[in-house]
């Protein structure tokens, strides 16, 4: 079962004194989350993750294309009752205290007041900011705020959590909080869509991730078939080979690198590995390890977004121009 | 109920503002001050003191409005704490309605402690209150509709503008409603068809505040006729209705980037 679906989903902004500049912001982006999966949205900044959320919520409109959440069509209010959404740098009301703030957002999915109490002492809990709870947000530091949004994008036990920037102003144990949050969403079968550009972050939690770059979709996939794509290289680490051996070996080798004792050498090629191996017992050299090395999502996406740099100048400046 | 909700809400975050303490503390004070103004006019000091204490209730009750008006709806806008509200199941009308409610429950407030603190001058100033003193509810009544009405313009102004103009339009559009009639006449006299039908449009489609002001009426112990009563409570239904609905007309429009 699909939890979100994107069909040809367009935003141009109309720019410029006279609106007659357009700036194409998210194009054609056709997405499917599957229910219970966590899905990562990448992309440096200004490719397009935020509008794809914004237009999600409705907070802009699309130009062409549509989507649907929960099976429902965006306009339909009634599906937001089972759905959360944490935008980016969120900002709360400076005179309200945490816990004020969380049972007015229970209020508005209508819960009542004892269950608003409830969900809101759970919460605050959760997200470290027991100590805090009755201070007010003007003096919350920027982390805390970004505690306090995914606590407000939990209170109604949402079925798909959306999150733009979680990790965003967060110190490290704030981001492994929230880390942990979202795995505690994955097990409890709940759908998850968030917008990242720390890749660790996609690396550690996502089922599948799609890449965004001038508001074109580069690529999306599992993961782990990701990244395994092109499996690159294996890694052989010496300690103290001799000159030679080097010399023998240098052809087979796409890098080479000493530390200390230790060489560290990459070879791209499967039967290159063979050869080398066998320099190595010939020489009679000490290995150390042997690993392959993984195409890590980095290395993705980088490459796409290399790969699709000029061509989306190229889009941007037919629009611009026109 | 959501409506109820951001309305409850709304009239919290108001009154936590300094600035609508500072405004009904110093409408107080004005209307204290009309006791000392009233002792040192002779043969007319109740006169004074009804026109300086409803005259207060009035202006500062249209500051509170426009200000406060314009800067609950705005600063959602500019704070982005809009997003929040609308990725709730909160619909666009359903938050115009809730800001303006609260709004209206804030004046609602606001103007009660200035009335109570009018009844409080005349009673220091009588030593009594009788029946008689009830005329005054009347014009309390009539500066609410008139309240109601211009936040209903700054609703519609901090939707479509940015806080600073919608300010500016507000009270030019207030003004120009108390002199509307002015505006007929300007346009009768003329002599010319076109600036005539120009100003009889201007007339029909501006509110009209001139007919809400019995201040002076009342000052003199004159009754508020019955049509006024009814006149002016429908009139202002009716434009308020068509304000909030520009409101949301607009708001449903809107996107934020």
């Amino acid at each position: 079962m699909l939890a979100l679906e994107t069909i040809e989903l367009t935003k141009d902004y109309r720019l410029g004194f006279w609106r007659n500049r357009i700036k194409r912001a998210l194009d054609r982006l056709s997405l499917q989350v599957e229910a219970g999966e966590v899905f990562g949205l990448l992309g440096p900044n200004g490719a397009g993750k935020t509008t794809t959320l914004k237009l999600l919520f409705r907070l802009i409109f699309p130009t062409s294309g549509t989507a649907r959440i929960l099976g429902k069509q965006l306009d339909d209010v009634s599906t937001r009752f089972r759905v959360s959404y944490l935008p980016e740098n969120p900002a709360f009301y400076d005179h309200l205290s945490a816990d004020e703030f969380l049972n007015y957002v229970a209020s508005l999915f209508g819960l009542s007041a004892a269950e608003g109490r409830r969900r809101s002492g759970e919460l605050i809990d959760q997200v470290g900011l027991s100590a805090s709870r009755h201070v007010p947000l003007r003096r919350f530091s920027k982390g805390m705020i970004q505690r306090l949004g995914i606590a407000q994008a939990l209170i109604n036990d949402p079925d798909l959590v959306v999150l733009d920037e979680p990790m965003s102003g967060l110190d490290p144990l704030g981001r492994r909080e929230v880390r942990e949050v979202i795995l505690r969403l994955k097990d409890r079968k709940k759908t998850v869509l968030f917008s990242t550009h720390i890749l660790t972050d996609a690396e550690t939690l996502c089922d599948r991730v799609a890449v965004l770059h001038h508001g074109r979709l580069q690529g999306c996939g599992e993961l782990n078939s990701i990244l395994s794509l092109g499996a690159s290289a294996t890694e052989l680490v010496l300690e103290g080979p001799s000159a030679e051996l080097l010399d023998e070996v240098a052809p087979y080798t796409s890098s080479l690198v000493r530390t200390g004792e230790r060489v560290r050498l990459e070879i791209p090629e499967e039967d290159q590995v063979q050869k080398a191996f066998e320099v190595i017992l010939r020489r009679r050299a000490k290995l150390i390890s042997v690993n392959p090395v993984k195409r890590s999502l980095e290395d993705y996406f980088l490459q796409k977004v290399g790969n699709s740099a000029e061509s989306s100048q190229e889009v941007a400046s037919v629009y611009d121009s026109n | 109920m959501r409506v109820a909700t951001i309305a409850v809400h709304t009239f919290k975050e108001s009154v936590r503002q300094k600035v609508l303490y500072n405004l009904v503390a110093f409408a107080l004070l004005l209307i204290g001050a009309a006791i000392l103004f009233g002792s040192i006019s002779v043969g007319v000091e109740r006169t004074i003191l009804i026109t300086l204490g409803l005259s207060s209730i009035s202006v500062f009750g249209l500051l509170i409005a426009i200000f406060i008006g314009i800067d609950l709806v705005s600063k959602e806008i500019e704070r982005r704490t809009i997003y929040n509200i609308l990725s709730k199941p909160v619909s666009r009308v359903e938050f115009i309605l809730g800001k303006y409610s609260g709004l209206l429950l804030t004046l609602l407030v606001n103007t009660a402690v200035m009335t109570a603190g009018f009844y409080g001058a005349l009673f220091y100033q009588k030593r009594a209150l009788g029946p008689e003193d009830m005329v005054f509810l009347g014009a309390v009544y009539f500066i609410l509709l008139e309240l109601a009405m211009v936040v209903g313009i700054a609703v519609v102004f901090s939707c479509i503008s940015t806080p600073v103009l919608s300010v500016i339009c507000t009270f030019c559009l207030y003004v120009i409603g108390n002199f509307s009639t002015d505006l007929r006449t300007f346009g009768q006299e003329t002599g010319s068809a076109f600036l005539g039908t120009v100003c009889d449009i201007l007339y029909y489609s501006l509110p009209n505040f001139g007919d809400f002001n019995v201040i002076s009426r009342v000052a003199h112990a004159d009754n508020i006729p019955g049509y006024l009563w009814v006149g002016n409570s429908a009139y202002a239904a009716l434009y308020i209705t068509v304000l909030v609905s520009i409101a949301i007309l607009v708001f449903e429009q809107r996107e934020f980037r």
